[in-house]
């Protein structure tokens, strides 16, 4: 289909993206590579009357590694960021968790900070930066900047902290600490598809952060002692997500990818980047 | 800038090389601006919502859904569709081992494909199955099954290797 009329606009700076966004109030919506609202425009899911592009704001676009976090500007793709030196190292849970984010023609234009903006409950990038403990920088109209932690940023299914007049100018995702494991999984019904579960995992000696995406209405972590069997607490971990049947996966398929899954990561199992090498011999 | 969605706004960009112009509404898709506005018809539409990948094109080098880009944000940027692939001499190095490799049944998709091919393998000099796989992930094909069109991107890679010679990686070159 095609998108319901809109007017477009093209501000030329963060401050007055933020004061038309606050002149619209909900009548807006911000776009940068669009990879996920377009498809909602197309299919007129939403109908906004104003398209704010902040796409061509120069200072949006950065990766800048600072002293403990990797700092992405809102005009960063996802293949820019992906094709960062060191990513790898800097960030090893997002080398792992990328390559699931959709296509790669989709990553060439799908902006990191869009993923987040977005809050789709099955996205990775959201999960990422939950695991990691990150944080979302806003900015509003009167210049104004606030940190948000990401574990309180996410607020439910395409639902954030954002406020109306406020842009979302960068993330910020902790650097790799030396000893830590990283570790990323994904189920999906073909690669690029939307995770049925997705999975996150910080090791760090005995403790282990476990985040889950697509299963609640938003990426939720819980923290397993390694020494334990963890058989009850997944368990119960599974069942508090809430999850639900789908066309995709019945709620107890989910549950049990939770339990399975994520006794294996948590048991520093093959990563699914191992898993996959290994298969192509 | 503020253009009303009823307003008709001239949209300037290269098209295979050449300067192009065209008015397109804020909500026009870059799609349907290249092939009703532009006349440039090779490049396809079909799922309008970024999953069959029919309407990829280049977009500064970068392999794109056309459906997912208003024309508008096309403005001032150096764009490549199929109709750039063959030459003078006949078809691309590309399409022939396509042709060769009966990786197109329909060819409804295939414009597209070529412009996700063609992408990455100006940055993949040396790709593996898996890797091509991946990238053809981003695209449907209801015809051929796909093994064809990994065979002929394989290929390619192969001749355009032997080509530049080892020393020469040509990975990269297009970013």
């Amino acid at each position: 289909m095609k998108p319901a009329a809109f007017d477009y606009l093209r501000p030329s700076n963060r401050r007055e993206a933020c004061e038309r966004l606050h002149e619209a109030g909900d009548d807006a919506r911000l776009i940068a590579g669009g990879q996920s609202l377009m498809a909602v425009l197309n299919m007129r899911l939403a109908q906004p009357r104003q398209l704010i592009d902040i796409a061509g704001i120069e200072d949006l676009h950065f990766i800048e590694r600072r002293d403990d976090h990797l700092a992405v500007g809102a005009g960063v793709t996802q293949a820019e960021l992906l094709e960062y030196p060191g990513l790898a190292e800097a960030v090893p849970l997002l080398a792992q968790a990328m390559p699931w984010i959709g296509h790669w023609q989709t990553r060439n234009r799908g902006t990191v900070c869009g993923s987040i903006a977005h809050a789709d409950p099955s996205a990775e990038l959201p999960l990422c930066l939950v695991t990691l403990e990150g944080q979302v920088v806003l900015e509003n109209r009167r210049g104004k900047s606030r940190r948000v932690m990401a574990g309180d940023f996410f607020q439910g299914v395409l639902t954030t902290d954002r406020r109306q007049d406020e842009l979302i100018t960068e993330v910020r995702f902790p650097l790799a600490r030396p000893g830590l494991e990283y570790r990323f999984q994904e189920v999906s019904m073909r690669h690029g598809d939307f995770a049925i579960v997705a999975l996150a995992g910080v090791i760090d000696g005995a403790r282990v952060t476990l985040g889950v995406g697509g299963v609640a209405d938003r990426p939720v972590c819980r923290v397993f002692d390694r020494h334990e069997d963890p058989g009850e607490t997944l368990n119960a971990f599974a069942w508090s997500l809430g999850a639900e049947d789908d066309a995709h996966a019945t709620a107890a398929y989910r549950r049990q990818l939770i339990r399975e899954r994520g006794r294996e990561l948590i048991a520093g199992g093959p990563s699914d980047e191992e898993i996959a090498h290994a298969r192509q011999g | 800038m503020h253009a009303k969605a009823d307003q008709r706004i001239r949209v300037t960009l290269t098209l295979n090389g050449r300067e192009r112009s065209g008015y397109a509404e804020p909500r026009t898709q870059l799609c349907d601006f290249l092939r009703h506005e532009l006349g440039a018809t090779g490049t396809h539409v079909g799922c309008e919502h970024g999953v069959c990948g029919a309407c990829t094109v280049r977009v500064d080098g970068r392999a794109s859904r056309s459906c997912l880009m208003l024309a508008v944000q096309a403005e001032g940027r150096r764009l490549d569709t199929v109709e750039s692939l063959a030459g003078e001499e006949g078809l691309s190095d590309l399409q022939q081992a396509f042709r060769r490799h009966h990786a197109l049944q329909c060819g409804f998709c295939t414009a597209g494909i070529l412009m996700s091919c063609e992408e990455f393998l100006s940055r993949v000099a040396d790709p593996s199955e898996a890797l091509v796989r991946d990238m053809l992930s981003g695209h449907l094909c209801r015809c051929t099954g796909y093994t064809g069109m990994v065979q002929a991107v394989l290929e390619v890679a192969r001749s355009r290797r032997l080509a530049t010679g080892p020393d020469s990686q040509q990975e990269n070159n297009d970013v």
